[in-house]
């Protein structure tokens, strides 16, 4: 098939391609952390608080130390650097935006499973036999494990500080006092959200060595492999001494953005010059690493008779935990993001981090826009049924277009087209299902969700690229890219190829490793595709401009009727003139024209504001998009069945067809689970849920097909006009259910996960709230 | 406890241990064989990860004690197929996209395979039980059932044919 029967305009990108990693995953050849060993490799272990909360009177290692086959037994105090203000993988200082990031607890512990020792040993039983020779007293404290209970005044501190605020913010549009007291319908609830675990597949894991430089080398799963700098840091080595490599990852969901194993492996290979190696187990992975913050949020939501939104007022409390890691960053989305994909005159939003003795909790999919993205829709429909209008038609008078402001003040530039989504999500949904029995209730929901793509325009984020061919035609990419399994790389060969003229198998990706790929940032945010696409595309098409160039002289033609494609050099509209690839590679080798290019990529930047009053631009670009559901709820036994659930998204451009509908289907199921079942229990700080059985995330036989629908307006800033879906393919699904769960039984649910227990309770007792029941308040904040 | 010489035929390779008793097939797989293809995802029995083939049938290897699968044969998914002979899963999966960050993808073949094998002409509903055990969280499983039910298609047809 030649260019021009292609029915894209492109050769290559938005066709659905199957993915280079995808063979060597499937064939079993491809190497996770864990399945790399190194000849004389020591094994460690972590020793983890018991107590959430807790002084240490004292440590004593010395038993441990003694134990045959025992390398190291390090504390506190043996660190260079035990506090250090991550900057997560970046270089541009963001003041307020650095979370403390502790290595081992000092003197005190702030929640359950904290680090507080670490071993290496030759075998993994010698170090966890270590583990339970050394001898912590602790005097246990109070602590405080709500994040209501921990904004009083006399509230147990879980820090040094004498407040447990992380941070506060506060957006002010309009007069929403005002606005309430004229309008014809207000509705206020409280929304409540739990914390969650990411259950990627693949448990932290990671191998540290110093290499036959000097190097200090880290082979880890991770999603920011620019944690080189902190590790140097906590070490007090010069940056350029630690690399730090990351192989495939067997899933991330943000919860391989802060350090894991990195730090801990880094200290026992530098103490004992060997290699070491930790994987966490499931259990230590649910207990110590981070959450998905859970909040308690009150809204208050006024519309007039005519179905037009005058006000919106949100009150954010989150729970961060016994540490702020991405806290402060995570809490300023939800603010950016509390009022949704709404056109509201009149906007007032407060928002709390506050510092519990509970998990600390750190990045997950969506990065806060999930939990607000609950509460707004779940209003959308409470002021919808007083209207007495349907959910679509309250919403369709109510969404943001291009042009429009947000409640900071920021008008949105690129294309935004929730309204299509939403009748065509809607529409997918088809004919009614027909209830199997008397005591079954169907209902439908849907919800509309916004959400950023690329990093805080604070973080002056950029990335990097490296695009070359070989003299046999064959290209390399080397780019610092994390591959979590999205199809990272993949869409950077797709990308490659389709400027380069070749196919996709014709490149190599480079991805992953500090000293040998060009930095690219981290793979979060849904900026991977939008940014390192994106310095890729920049590079590709510099290689491609200097081969055109040098192919139009030799074909003594002007280089814009110059075609490459298929490894050929064609002048367009004479079929008798032609240069394959090798031939121009040849002639510019031989001239000395380069047949690389490495290019940078940056994102719009703006300085940061230090006020608590959130103003202007935050992001450089968001997505729209609609989920729609349809469940049966048993009311006997409160089971709920999802019949249906559709995505429907403007992509902007699908770079692989297959890839972006994988995110759209794997986010709608991970919405899905937020909504009905993932539900980290904690008891006083002390998880319950350790396990998979308890902890539980949807099965093959929880969920129906996926229908995906997806909207190519082209208008995004990512390569061809690209937009990020990786979070915003998951925001919106967890209320459509929710929503449509109220719609089957008649009663709205305003806490997570909408569990059979739950549900039960409401029908029986009659306790939870009808659309128009009465309202209750928050505590008043201290 | 003691230790025990088992020899275990992997993938149609005979390979000998020496184990303790109590060691889990997994662990002796992954650690003192090298067959690195089959995954840890929890270690208890509950994500499908470690899932092999014994004597054709899916098993938890962490669920299973080496000892139990002496004179045995083990399949991990790279006895199932290679690039050079693929199974018509491996194949289905890559071109259906079923394959995203990969970890849960060896068990889950071989668990569709087991299926295959009991009943080559599963509905979408059987293929989702079927797979249960085996949690993916990147793809939200629509891809997969897809992958699973062409070969499953194909196979009724040749069914249909042959009859």
């Amino acid at each position: 098939m030649t260019d021009a029967d292609k029915p894209t305009k492109y050769r290559l990108i938005g066709l659905a391609l199957p993915r280079h990693d995808a063979l060597d995953k499937v064939y079993g050849q491809t190497k996770y952390a864990d399945d790399f060993t190194m000849p004389g490799t020591l094994h460690a272990k972590v020793l983890r608080s018991r107590y959430a909360a807790a002084r240490i009177v004292s440590i004593d290692t010395s038993a441990a130390e003694r134990m045959p086959g025992v390398h190291a037994v390090l504390t506190a105090r043996d660190v260079p650097r035990n506090e250090t203000t991550s900057k997560f993988g970046q270089t541009h200082s963001a003041g307020g935006f650095e979370g403390l990031y502790r290595v081992l607890a000092d003197k005190k512990v702030r929640y359950m499973g904290e680090a507080v020792a670490l071993v290496a040993a030759e075998t993994p039983e010698t170090a966890a036999q270590a583990l339970r020779a050394i001898d912590v007293v602790y005097e246990p404290q109070p602590g405080v494990f709500d994040p209501v209970e921990a904004l009083k005044p006399d509230a147990y501190r879980v820090g040094e500080e004498d407040t447990n605020v992380v941070c506060s913010y506060k957006v002010r549009k309009g007069d929403v006092d005002a606005a309430f007291a004229r309008a014809d319908v207000v509705v206020e609830n409280e929304y409540r959200v739990p914390f969650g675990d990411h259950v990627y597949l693949e448990p932290e894991s990671g191998t540290a060595w110093i290499d036959e430089d000097g190097v200090l080398t880290i082979r880890a799963s991770t999603q920011v492999i620019e944690h080189f700098r902190d590790v140097a840091d906590i070490l007090r080595l010069p940056h350029n001494k630690v690399r730090v490599i990351a192989p495939m990852l067997g899933g991330g969901f943000g919860g391989k953005e802060d350090i894991t194993v990195e730090a801990y492996l880094a200290l026992l290979a530098y103490r004992t010059k060997r290699p070491v190696k930790l994987t966490y187990t499931r259990e230590e992975s649910i207990l110590s690493h981070s959450k998905r913050h859970p909040y308690v949020m009150r809204y208050k939501t006024a519309a007039t008779a005519d179905g037009k939104l005058v006000a919106m007022e949100c009150e954010l409390i989150s729970d961060a935990g016994g540490y702020p890691f991405l806290s402060p960053w995570v809490l300023l989305y939800s603010t950016v993001m509390a009022t949704g994909p709404y056109k509201i005159p009149n906007v007032k939003v407060d928002a709390h981090a506050v510092l519990t003795n509970n998990t600390f909790t750190s990045a997950y999919r969506g990065f806060g826009a999930p939990q607000v993205c609950f509460a707004y829709e779940s209003q959308m429909d409470a002021v919808a049924a007083q209207l007495g209008l349907t959910p679509l038609a309250f919403r369709m008078k109510n969404y943001l277009h291009t042009g429009d402001e947000l409640g900071t003040g920021y008008a949105l530039e690129s294309a935004v087209l929730t309204d299509e989504t939403a009748e065509r999500a809607l529409a997918a949904l088809g004919e009614p299902t027909k209830p199997r029995s008397p005591w079954e209730k169907i209902g439908r929901g849907i919800a509309s969700g916004m959400q950023s793509y690329g990093r805080l325009v604070y973080l002056h984020d950029s990335s990097r690229s490296f695009v070359g061919f070989e003299l046999d035609g064959t290209v390399v990419v080397r780019c610092g890219v994390q591959d979590i399994g999205g199809g990272q790389t993949s869409s950077i060969a797709q990308i490659t190829a389709e400027v380069l003229g070749v196919s996709m198998q014709d490149v190599t990706v480079y991805f992953g490793d500090t000293a040998l790929t060009p930095l690219a940032g981290t793979t979060t945010a849904t900026r991977m595709l939008y940014m390192s696409g994106n310095a890729t595309l920049k590079a590709a098409r510099a290689v491609r401009d200097a081969l055109v160039t040098k192919a139009a002289e030799m074909l003594d033609a002007s280089p814009d009727r110059i075609a490459m494609a298929d490894k050929t050099f064609r002048v367009v509209g004479d079929k008798d003139h032609s240069l394959s690839l090798i031939e121009v590679l040849e002639a510019c080798a031989s001239d000395g024209i380069p047949l690389s290019n490495l290019a940078q990529f940056n994102a719009p930047a703006r300085e940061v504001k230090e006020s608590a009053n959130v103003e202007g631009q935050i992001h450089p670009d968001y997505t729209f998009g609609t989920h729609a559901a349809e469940v049966a709820v048993d009311t006997v036994t409160g089971q709920v069945t999802v019949l249906k659930l559709v995505a429907a998204f403007d992509v902007g451009q699908a770079i692989n067809r297959l890839s972006a509908e994988g995110q759209l289907e794997g986010g709608t199921a991970c919405g899905a689970g937020y909504a009905l079942l993932e539900d980290v229990k904690m008891d006083r700080g002390r998880t319950v849920t350790c396990a998979l059985d308890t902890y539980l995330v949807p099965t093959a036989a929880d969920l129906p097909d996926v229908t995906t629908i997806m909207i190519e307006s082209g208008g995004g800033m990512g390569p061809f006009g690209a937009k990020g879906i990786g979070e915003p393919s998951s925001t919106s699904s967890a209320p459509a259910v929710t929503n449509a769960v109220a719609d089957a039984i008649g009663i709205r649910l305003t806490r997570l996960p909408v569990s059979p227990e739950r549900i039960l309770t409401a029908l029986k007792e009659g306790q939870a709230k009808r659309d128009d029941a009465v309202s209750r308040r928050v505590p008043e904040l201290a | 406890m003691g230790t025990q010489e088992i020899e275990i035929q992997v993938n149609g390779q005979p390979l000998r241990a020496t184990v303790a008793v109590e060691a889990t097939l997994l662990d002796v797989l992954r650690n003192e064989l090298g067959v690195v293809e089959v995954k840890n995802g929890c270690g208890q029995g509950d994500c499908g990860a470690c899932t092999v083939l014994l004597d054709g049938d899916a098993v938890n290897s962490c669920l299973t004690l080496a000892v139990q699968a002496d004179g045995r044969q083990v399949t991990t998914v790279k006895g199932l197929g290679s690039p050079e002979a693929p199974h018509p899963l491996q194949e289905s999966f890559v071109a259906h996209g079923a394959v995203q960050c990969g970890f849960c993808s060896s068990g889950m073949v071989l668990s569709a395979a087991s299926l295959m094998k009991q009943n080559p002409t599963p509905t979408r509903a059987e293929i989702r039980e079927a797979i249960s055990g085996n949690l993916c969280r990147c793809t939200g499983y629509t891809k997969i059932v897809d992958a699973i039910e062409e070969v499953a298609n194909n196979a009724r047809l040749l069914e249909e044919r042959a009859s």
